[in-house]
């Protein structure tokens, strides 16, 4: 083995990769070793299927955990699936966990919730790790400085059966926030000021390591919210070094290593560190201190203004393919050019997904909403990121807050950030969504989204309209 | 898996950039749990109007399209989503080949898992392609992933570059669990040296 000392300087992204070579693979490729897999209903029948064709077993279930997210009721008896499809899909990832041994967060299991959001909460994702579920905004968790990335179904299969990837080397990317974040400004929309920067496939290719005083300065929960929209820009993996905010986050939440296994781990994770000197294959600078309140007036996450501007004019736009995409994009989202964006008026409010519904985006959205009451026009609703959030602010009363306003309280998953189940958008209803994907149709054929951070969604809940959160009048 | 070696067919043209996943293949055919039968679905919201009758104005619905092959796309194909879906969609639809500016990372490789070759060409030669397929039509295609060689009767020639692994994959229609399989003595090599972070993960389950 080669001591620390003669090592070149490496990338975390480096040094995670390197601790998980199994061996070479065909080619260019490498052996990865996965730590940890995460399963849910949508994506892994046809795996489980192609195990039990070829008469194959899980290599180790004890390093894969399923929920049920995607595909279920968010209100009335959750229980009680009535699509008979959706239903099919959840008792078959039921019975693929018990035949293969796989510990499943059911429904019934205080810890249900979205993949992206247990995973976390319950101490699975840990620094260093490498992650991966059939999903692409796996991402999130490379908010802890572990490695993680979506699959598609066949590399499911590959996992439980192997517990290894077969993976090519990607490139990496430095996404530098310099400056402290001014007062309002969340990180969402440091993730939205990125994309509309570097655009939807500015990444791609690459895992992007962010870093800066900003996001030192952020909480797990809101690192998680950038990691999350990380796959938006088409990066790989998106990824934060652990420091003293990972570890408090961490210690003491279920599976997180105790006692003496976690001052082991916490030396360890200590290391993994970008080295100075170490080389990425690009570069970004973002300044920090003078980003606003972002919201997407167009049909992908780049496509996204500051609270204060205008949604563009396609005939000031020069190039071709450009100015193609932004007529369709306002076409399909019924606004017309140089509309500014303050007067874009809102009929449905959603407060959920994998980005934005853990307790902090539920906490920042119930202080804008307390002693208001959402407009007459708008339709709101909240969908805790999974049981343990919605125990959590129901225990610190921001349901009674969201209730007395006029929103809708409701149960952990999915829900209307992909619409797979019955919360989605009519044809031509416009929403302020703390999603991360407006592409068309994505909340509900013909629906309009517009991504925003939790508090701007609950600003424009009360005005029927966008506002600059940056004035808005706490009470309270 | 099915392999890919050469391939002469028709192409269709989509003449848009960031087709994303979702609508490849819409959410709502996602709750199936069979790897086939999404070919009617493909592009579902845009190849049929509220009421489910073809929509004239979408490029597939075009009667010159009818069979085609190849698909010839913009920049950043297939963003989105993880689902392998809109390759199941692609493939049973009856594409072989996507030609594109460039493709989202997680869609190249479901592609080269289905059978399916993700072709990048620069803006130019895609803009070459689209002239033309606009004049003949419908335009035949051939797309040989030997030779790395897109090209036309009439004198059309593109060479493309593919990641060697992904080449592999595609040739030799490569089944890659049972080649990972035969590297079991490492993999168990490789977990017997590092238990003790394995086990942070998950303790009382810890197999080894
Ligand atoms: S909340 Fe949305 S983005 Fe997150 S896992 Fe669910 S469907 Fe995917």
């Amino acid at each position: 083995m080669q001591s620390e000392s003669v090592m070149p300087p490496r990338t975390l992204f480096e040094k995670i990769w390197d601790s998980h070579q199994v061996c070479p693979g065909p080619e260019d490729s490498h052996i990865l070793y996965v730590d940890l897999h995460l399963v849910h209903e949508v994506t892994t029948p046809q795996a489980f299927e192609g195990l039990r064709l070829a008469g194959r077993k899980v290599r180790r279930p004890d390093l894969t955990v399923a929920t049920l997210d995607h595909n279920i009721p968010t209100t009335g008896n959750r229980f009680l699936i009535e699509d008979a499809l959706a239903r099919t899909q959840v008792e078959t990832l039921r019975s693929n966990c018990r035949e293969f041994g796989i510990e499943l967060f059911d429904l019934a299991s205080p810890n249900q919730g979205i993949v992206h959001v247990i995973g976390p909460e319950l101490g699975l994702t840990q620094p260093g790790m490498t992650i991966v579920c059939g999903d692409s905004h796996t991402s999130t968790h490379g908010a802890f400085g572990a490695l993680a990335f979506g699959i598609g179904t066949s590399e499911v299969e590959h996992v439980l059966a192997t517990q290894c990837l077969v993976q090519q080397k990607p490139k990496t990317m430095l996404v530098h926030f310099a400056g402290a974040l001014p007062h309002g400004i969340t990180s969402k929309d440091m993730v939205l000021a990125l994309i509309a920067q570097i655009g939807t496939d500015g990444a791609t290719g690459h895992i992007v390591e962010y870093a800066g005083e900003a996001i030192r300065a952020l909480s797990m929960e809101a690192r998680m919210t950038i990691c999350n929209m990380s796959i938006e820009a088409g990066a790989r993996a998106g990824m934060i070094a652990a420091d003293q905010t990972t570890f408090d986050y961490l210690r003491d939440r279920r599976f997180a290593p105790k006692d003496r296994d976690w001052n082991q781990a916490e030396e360890y994770w200590r290391t993994l560190q970008t080295d100075s000197g170490a080389r990425f294959d690009t570069t970004v600078e973002i300044n920090a201190a003078q980003l606003a309140p972002f919201v997407t007036w167009g049909t992908n996450p780049g496509m996204a203004a500051p609270v204060t501007a205008a949604v563009p004019d396609p005939d000031q736009v020069a190039d071709e393919s450009d100015r193609n995409s932004i007529s369709r994009a306002l076409e399909y989202m019924g606004l017309r050019p140089r509309t500014k964006i303050e007067d874009i008026p809102v009929d449905r409010v959603f407060i959920g997904s994998c980005t934005n519904a853990r307790l902090e985006d539920i906490r920042a959205a119930a202080r804008v909403i307390r002693g208001y009451k959402v407009a007459s026009r708008v339709k709101g609703m909240v969908v805790p990121g999974s049981q343990r959030v919605k125990r959590e602010a129901e225990s610190e009363g921001l349901d009674k807050i969201f209730i007395a306003a006029g929103f809708e309280w409701r149960e952990s998953g999915c829900s209307m950030c992909l619409g797979m189940n019955a919360d989605r958008l009519n044809p031509g209803e416009r929403c302020a969504s703390t999603s991360n994907r407006n592409l068309e149709g994505r909340q509900g054929a013909g629906g309009r989204t517009h991504l925003v951070s939790p508090a701007m969604a609950a600003a424009a809940a009360v005005a029927g309209h966008f506002v600059d959160i940056r004035q808005w009048e706490y009470k309270g | 898996m099915q392999s890919f070696t050469i391939h002469t067919g028709t192409a269709a043209l989509l003449e848009r950039d960031s087709v994303d996943t979702d609508q490849i293949i819409p959410k709502q055919f996602l709750k199936r749990i069979e790897r086939t039968g999404y070919g009617d679905f493909l592009f579902f919201d845009w190849r049929y109007d509220a009421d489910g009758r073809p929509n004239p104005a979408f490029a597939l619905n075009a009667p010159q399209y009818a069979g085609a092959t190849v698909l010839i796309a913009g920049k950043n194909f297939a963003c989105g989503s993880s689902r392998e879906h809109a390759v199941w969609a692609l493939r049973d639809y009856g594409f072989r080949t996507v030609l594109a500016v460039s493709f989202a990372d997680i869609f190249v490789n479901n592609c080269v898992r289905n059978g399916l070759l993700p072709v990048v060409l620069s803006s130019a030669e895609i803009a070459e392609l689209t002239s033309r397929a606009r004049l003949a039509t419908p335009l035949s295609l051939t797309v040989d992933l030997q030779r790395g060689l897109v090209s036309t009767k009439d004198g059309f020639n593109a060479d493309f570059q593919i990641q060697p692994f992904r080449r592999m994959c595609l040739l030799e229609g490569l089944d890659e669990i049972g080649m990972t399989l035969k590297h079991e003595s490492e993999i168990a090599a490789y977990e017997a040296s590092r238990p003790s972070r394995i086990s942070i993960c998950r303790p009382e389950l810890r197999r080894l």
